[in-house]
């Protein structure tokens, strides 16, 4: 009974230094920002592979989101003899949710492990140790400009699914099953606020960014040195990033809700 | 601290919570000289070298480089004296990403404001000595283990280091590229007028081009001298050592219970 006791307490004990070393790390990434801003072009590299090497996967999945959402929304907006609402529906459906949250789902899966994978790596073959003893931190030169990059990209990666989900909308609404081009443009128009949906959105896309590249740095950082230290990193940022969205999106929203 | 004294150990223990790895360490390192550490798998050699370069604390004693105490130093501190270092690691630990140029290049990049051109003859000099000016546009997985070893070499000593230290040169690599990184070891040290440590087991290589060595068994410093004086030595675990007998002052099992009872016989 006591080793039972024992186990969940040093279960708990472990996720709770974690959490302190995960801390730790994003404070350290901030005090050593600024170097790396110093040296932005770091950071644009990592731009570059996570986000602009992310973009097909994000449209691709975008125009699929959008034009399901335009099948699903139409069956039901047509029962009530309001199908010209699907305008509205597929845009704030992707606005306010699918955008930055399946934007950050997709961003954990082939960003994040990419990032968990590459540092766990780098550590495991002592690279990060080499940069050490040149005197030269692995957190500034490695880990921030990843972190900023994260944060850069992920709102403007959940914009252009957004984009490309209305997009994908439109295409089965209007061409395919024949709703009215003015009403679904001008709906979306009238009914999506600026300050409350797509500001909204952004909050939200920024606070996944943090988290997810958050999550897969220290995953990457903290990862024992062997290959299935690294393997079961790389499944932890997935898992965790996946469970860490979907939680704050429920706490951003009834907060944003409740404003 | 003696003028020509580099690196001065005094009195170093060092352990992790379920293990003493250094009781009561001493050691020298004069310049100008190739020192070895040797001892068997698991004593603690690697240790020494990251104790060396700040990257861990001891628990009691301290690292003295250069007249200041390692583990004393700040962050920043730290770095000042790990610029007067470099380290060759056990398989490299070339950056992936980049060729061969851009890792030589990398620690010339980070620590001065040099122009391209600059940069690029320092580079090519320092591939030079290792023999390998022509290699560097390739990438770090086009390389076999001796020559990314050199590289890693190279860019060891990119920086005119005082210090260089080396994880296990000779680890894993064949006889001719073992020839060639003892003498690589020899020449940039006499060259640079810099410190070597090399942390080794392999006693042929080492005794061949080593000024001075120091065993280490047990957590302390079992015994040191010049390759001919250790040679002649009668000290049970040293001779085990040098003529690489099986079984001796470190056993060949490990700890373990009676066979027969774990034989239930």
């Amino acid at each position: 009974m006591l080793s039972f006791f024992e186990k969940i307490g040093g279960a708990i004990r472990s996720k709770i230094t974690r959490l302190g070393a995960a801390t730790r790390l994003f404070f350290s990434i901030i005090s050593y920002s600024s170097d790396s801003f110093k040296r932005f072009n770091l950071t644009i590299r990592e731009i570059y592979f996570t986000g602009v090497l992310s973009l097909v996967i994000i449209v691709v999945s975008a125009f699929f989101v959008g034009m399901v959402l335009g099948l699903q929304g139409y069956y039901t907006l047509q029962k009530y003899g309001s199908s010209e609402a699907i305008g509205v529906l597929v845009a704030l459906a992707l606005v306010r949710e699918l955008g930055p949250v399946v934007t950050a789902l997709l961003f954990a899966g082939r960003a994040g492990t990419a990032i968990t994978a590459e540092i766990g790596l780098m550590k495991a073959t002592e690279q990060l140790s080499a940069m050490e003893m040149m005197a030269v931190s692995p957190v500034a030169r490695i880990v921030a400009p990843r972190f900023w990059a994260g944060i850069i990209t992920m709102p403007l990666l959940a914009s252009i699914f957004s984009m490309v989900g209305v997009l994908g909308g439109y295409v089965v609404a209007v061409p395919l099953i024949g709703v009215d081009e003015g009403a679904f443009w001008s709906q979306m128009q009238a009914n999506v606020d600026f300050n409350y949906d797509i500001v909204n959105g952004f909050i939200k896309s920024v606070v996944f960014g943090i988290a997810c590249t958050i999550i897969a740095l220290f995953e990457g950082y903290d990862a024992p040195p062997t290959a299935e230290g690294v393997s079961r990193a790389t499944t932890r940022t997935v898992v965790t990033s996946s469970l860490a969205v979907l939680g704050l999106d429920f706490v951003l929203t009834s907060f944003m809700l409740t404003v | 601290m003696q003028k020509d004294l580099i690196v001065s150990i005094k009195d170093l223990a060092f352990g992790y919570a379920e293990r003493q790895i250094h009781k009561k360490i001493n050691m020298n390192f004069h310049r100008g000289k190739v020192v070895a550490i040797m001892g068997g798998s698991g004593c603690g050699k690697t240790t020494i070298l990251r104790l060396i370069g700040g990257q861990i604390k001891p628990t009691s004693g301290h690292v003295e480089v250069d007249g200041q105490i390692v583990h004393e130093q700040g962050r920043k501190g730290i770095y000042e004296l790990r610029r007067k270092m470099g380290m060759l690691f056990q398989h490299g630990a070339l950056f992936s990403d980049l060729s061969v140029f851009e890792n030589v290049a990398f620690p010339i990049r980070e620590h001065t404001n040099l122009s391209e051109e600059i940069i690029k003859d320092l580079v090519l000099m320092k591939l030079n000595a290792v023999g390998l000016r022509g290699a560097n546009q390739l990438m770090p997985t086009e390389l076999s283990g001796g020559m990314a070893r050199r590289v890693a070499l190279a860019r060891a000593v990119a920086l005119d280091p005082d210090i260089i230290m080396y994880d296990e040169p000779f680890a894993g690599l064949d006889p001719i590229s073992m020839g060639v990184i003892c003498d690589l070891i020899r020449t940039l040290n006499d060259a640079l007028g810099a410190t070597s440590i090399i942390v080794t087991h392999d006693v042929t290589e080492t005794f061949a081009f080593a000024d001075y060595i120091y065993f280490i068994a047990d957590g302390i410093v079992a015994a040191e001298g010049s390759p001919s004086d250790l040679k002649k030595s009668q000290l049970p675990f040293v001779k085990q050592f040098v003529h690489s007998q099986k079984d001796g002052p470190v056993p060949f099992h490990y700890q373990a219970n009676d066979y027969l009872q774990d034989l239930r016989l």
